[in-house]
């Protein structure tokens, strides 16, 4: 936090106790930001649409050296970044791109491409995977309003729209959806076998994360899939879904003691 | 219209709301009974709130980690945790 910090606003996702054990996953998806890059003298407006769309596609990046992770070098894909608006030494930017990727690098190295030096001076996040800036977005100000709302007039209106259900945070997954028979056995930590699917995503992809529901749409369970979409349609037996993480509290849907038998 | 289709279009709804697409496979026709569990939306507000994740607009000036101990407070929950950080990158 010290000198020439700059302003960061925007959409950061926060989990609320149980919700606390999913939100992690938001971190490996795709993100949006949009940044204000001060250029260190003018420039030509074309030479700068020209040194900022360079950067689309694959770059590399080394991580800065007051950063955590280790320095190797990495690639980030930048699937989308245009000039929004460039005045007097200041230039807008929007950029869509991989997790991981640093804003201020690519603030800096544009400056390195046009020869006069720029940095970052602010930067705000547009989306992160499945959060954007649409209706769900919360101030500070509305969370505070809306808790004050519920806890004094006993109205929980504005509380629902601030604080939205978990499985808004889990939607960029392929889904499973589960038979409530096999609900309790995923609830204490069991893989879902194929005779408990109901239905599932055509993006479900072996060895890739999904999300397991149940019919009515309550997240149970983030695990991996063992198997393609077009490969469980077909399956009466077999691991499904590896649990990874277990969402739903065990005892909420009842034990099925007795085994399933396939009705297909 | 049923719970089954019910909990389908809550599914969808949020899906399609955050810029995603659900392509369904039904692999088995399926039930599901109202003795147990509930539709997201019908969860009572304190089920609701501890089952809850905020889509904040974080304010310049606090770090994230400050921001989400406030919330914590705040709303009145023994933990929250964000989805990523958003100090500058």
């Amino acid at each position: 936090m010290g000198r020439g910090y700059p302003k960061v606003t925007g959409v950061l996702p926060v989990g609320l106790e149980n919700a606390t054990k999913v939100i992690g996953n938001v971190i490996h998806t795709v993100k949006e930001y949009v940044m204000v890059i001060q250029l260190h003298d003018v420039v030509n407006e074309e030479s700068l649409r020209r040194a900022v769309e360079y950067f689309k596609g694959e770059i590399y990046q080394r991580p800065p050296l007051r950063s955590s992770v280790k320095r190797t070098l990495r690639k980030r894909n930048v699937y989308e970044i245009e000039l929004l608006e460039y005045r007097d030494k200041f230039a807008l930017v929007r950029v869509l791109s991989d997790p991981g990727t640093y804003m201020r690098k690519i603030a800096h190295d544009i400056g390195l491409i046009l020869g006069v030096g720029a940095h970052m001076r602010e930067l705000r996040r547009t989306r992160t995977g499945p959060f954007k800036e649409d209706e769900t977005l919360s101030t500070m100000q509305e969370v505070m309003e809306a808790v004050t709302l519920w806890r004094e007039k006993g109205d929980e209106r504005l509380l629902r729209r601030v604080v939205q259900p978990v499985e808004v945070s889990v939607v960029h997954l392929p889904k499973v959806m589960v038979l409530d028979t096999a609900v309790d056995a995923i609830a204490h930590g069991a893989n879902l076998a194929a005779p408990g699917v109901a239905s599932v995503t055509s993006d479900v992809r072996r060895g890739f994360a999904v999300a397991v529901f149940t019919l009515k749409g309550e997240l149970v369970s983030l695990g991996v899939s063992q198997h393609d979409a077009a490969e469980i349609k077909n399956m009466n037996k077999g691991i499904v879904v590896k649990t990874k993480r277990v969402y739903m509290q065990p005892g909420i849907y009842p034990q099925a003691w007795k085994r399933q038998v396939s009705k297909s | 219209m049923g719970l089954v289709e019910r909990g389908l279009e809550f599914l969808d709804h949020i899906t399609e709301r955050a810029g995603y697409k659900n392509d369904w496979i039904v692999v088995r026709e399926a039930d599901t009974s109202s003795d147990y569990g509930r539709l997201p939306y019908e969860r009572p507000i304190k089920e609701h709130i501890v089952n809850g994740v905020i889509n904040l607009d974080k304010p310049p000036g606090p770090t994230s980690h400050e921001v989400v101990a406030w919330v914590k407070k705040l709303v009145g929950v023994s933990k929250a945790g964000h989805g990523g950080t958003l100090e500058p990158l």
